[in-house]
């Protein structure tokens, strides 16, 4: 059990290299408590109500962003949306103007999502309030990388020992890396799966493992974290065909149903539906990619509230 | 530090009688009323309460629950780390019930506040009836008085109260600190 004032060791959330693995477990424990609130008739808190927050996005999301809103709005925090495709960044102006504008209505926490890599870590040199990375670039995306593990870990009773594929378009995935970092820091052991295209030369370096057999790879794992292929981060062709991308990385009740053992399906959303995963294993009982949403405001609430709670 | 014993032994186990009498009083058969014990140290009293009354009244429906208050506390974001939430266990309706909030010792009356913003997500209680073991009287900071009390102590702020409970720290013991 986590010490009462024990603290997360850092003042942002950038990144799950951050972390600890007791960070890890005190988010994980204020989550259990913040999953239990919300199924309570009276779904809020008033723990943040003297904290305003600021989600910037610069990149389009709905499940993240409302994710992120909703476990402000049920802590009892004042929030601001902002996307940059409607405001005055689109007329030149730039991050740290914006964010210093933002800054000066008092906002005491900011929530971003960036294209580029390190946006976060950028911010949070430049300028005095709390930055939460709800995704920059390829790099991290810390909060959807704790709710697959509290997941796991929900579904199993422990993360450690258990065996995780991550399957698909792992260059371009922010999830496969925070995963792959949170993970391990838990005890579990990683591989990921896909086509060569798509898995990045040196990734063995993080300990993972590697297989270019989609059945091998679900012969071996507890878990499958099937990703979506990121067609809008791909500037050349990685492969021929999303036809033939689903013949040989689509997970379907066929292959499920040649194994000799139930897995567990997960997905980051938003799912390709016939992609990189059909509706039958979509929904199947197998799957708990709703879980991972529920358990996404949970994850969130527990950041913010933790983040929140240092002193400036 | 010098520590004076305020309550142990026999006179423990009497007082909790005592209460669980009172509370009789009030109650009859229970048939309407919860015990809500506040996290972390009114559940010890709680449970006490509710089995010595199962005692009482065999033939009674005691229903018992653990509230946590963490959330509902004033002073989140001043002090040095965030607070750290207990379970909250109530597996029963506390609308149109009479709710007897449980509590180990009552200082200034912060943690009651906070435990009737808590309480009310569960529902609208007919009643609500506050029990303490500790009453110090006289350091409220609210406006906050208890309907039962264990025993009364005269304290000033540098003093501190410490209950111990046999399931937790191996006697049943209410302790008054002072610095020499």
């Amino acid at each position: 059990m986590a010490e009462p004032g024990q603290n997360l060791s850092t003042r942002h959330l950038l990144g799950i290299k951050d972390l600890n693995e007791n960070d890890i477990r005190l988010i994980f424990e204020t989550a259990d408590t913040f999953k239990d609130v919300l199924n309570r008739p009276i779904k809020k808190v008033p723990s943040l109500r003297d904290v305003t927050i600021a989600n910037i996005f610069f990149e389009n999301s709905t499940r993240t962003r409302l994710s992120f809103e909703l476990a402000q709005k049920r802590l009892s925090a004042d929030v601001i949306n902002f996307a940059a495709s409607s405001s005055s960044v689109s007329k030149g102006e730039t991050l740290i103007d914006t964010v210093n504008n933002i800054l000066a209505m008092k906002v005491d926490m900011i929530v971003m999502r960036h294209p580029y890599p390190g946006a976060g870590v950028f911010l949070s040199r430049k300028v005095n309030a709390q930055i939460v990375n709800a995704g920059d670039g390829a790099h991290e995306h810390p909060t959807q990388a704790l709710l697959d593990a509290f997941s796991i870990r929900e579904k199993y009773g422990d993360v450690a020992g258990k065996k995780v594929a991550i399957i698909g378009d792992i260059l371009h995935s922010r999830v496969a890396l925070s995963n792959i970092l949170c993970l391990h820091k838990l005890g579990a052991e990683v591989m990921v799966c896909g086509p060569t295209t798509l898995i990045p030369k040196y990734i063995h370096t993080l300990g993972v493992k590697v297989e270019f057999d989609l059945l091998k790879a679900l012969q071996w794992c507890d878990v499958a974290n099937m990703l979506r292929i990121q067609l809008e981060r791909q500037d050349i062709k990685y492969f021929p065909s999303l036809r033939e991308y689903s013949m040989l990385y689509g997970l379907n009740k066929q292959i499920l149903n040649s194994l000799d053992k139930e897995i567990t399906i997960m997905h980051p959303g938003p799912v390709n539906r016939g992609v990189e995963i059909t509706s039958d294993v979509a929904d199947s009982k197998q799957s708990i990619i709703l879980d991972q949403v529920e358990n996404g405001v949970a994850i969130r609430m527990a950041v913010l509230y933790l983040l929140a709670g240092q002193k400036p | 530090m010098q520590n004076l014993t305020l309550l142990d032994g026999q006179k423990f186990q009497i007082t909790i009688k005592r209460l669980c009498h009172q509370l009789i009083e009030n109650h009859n058969d229970f048939s309407d009323s919860v015990i809500l014990g506040i996290q972390p140290r009114g559940p010890f009293l709680a449970a006490r309460i509710a089995a010595e009354l199962q005692n009482i009244l065999p033939a009674t429906k005691i229903l018992n629950g653990n509230l946590d208050i963490t959330f509902f506390r004033d002073d989140f974001r001043r002090r040095e780390g965030p607070l750290v939430p207990n379970a909250t266990k109530i597996d029963f309706i506390i609308e149109g019930k009479k709710v007897i909030l449980v509590d180990d010792v009552l200082w200034t009356g912060r943690t009651i506040r906070s435990a009737l913003d808590a309480m009310l997500a569960f529902g609208r209680p007919a009643k609500v009836e506050l029990l303490v073991l500790v009453d110090r009287r006289y350091s409220r900071d609210l406006p906050i008085e208890p309907n039962y009390i264990g025993i009364q102590v005269d304290s000033v702020n540098s003093q501190k109260v410490i209950v111990n409970w046999k399931e937790a720290d191996s006697e049943d013991k209410v302790i008054l600190l002072s610095e020499k």
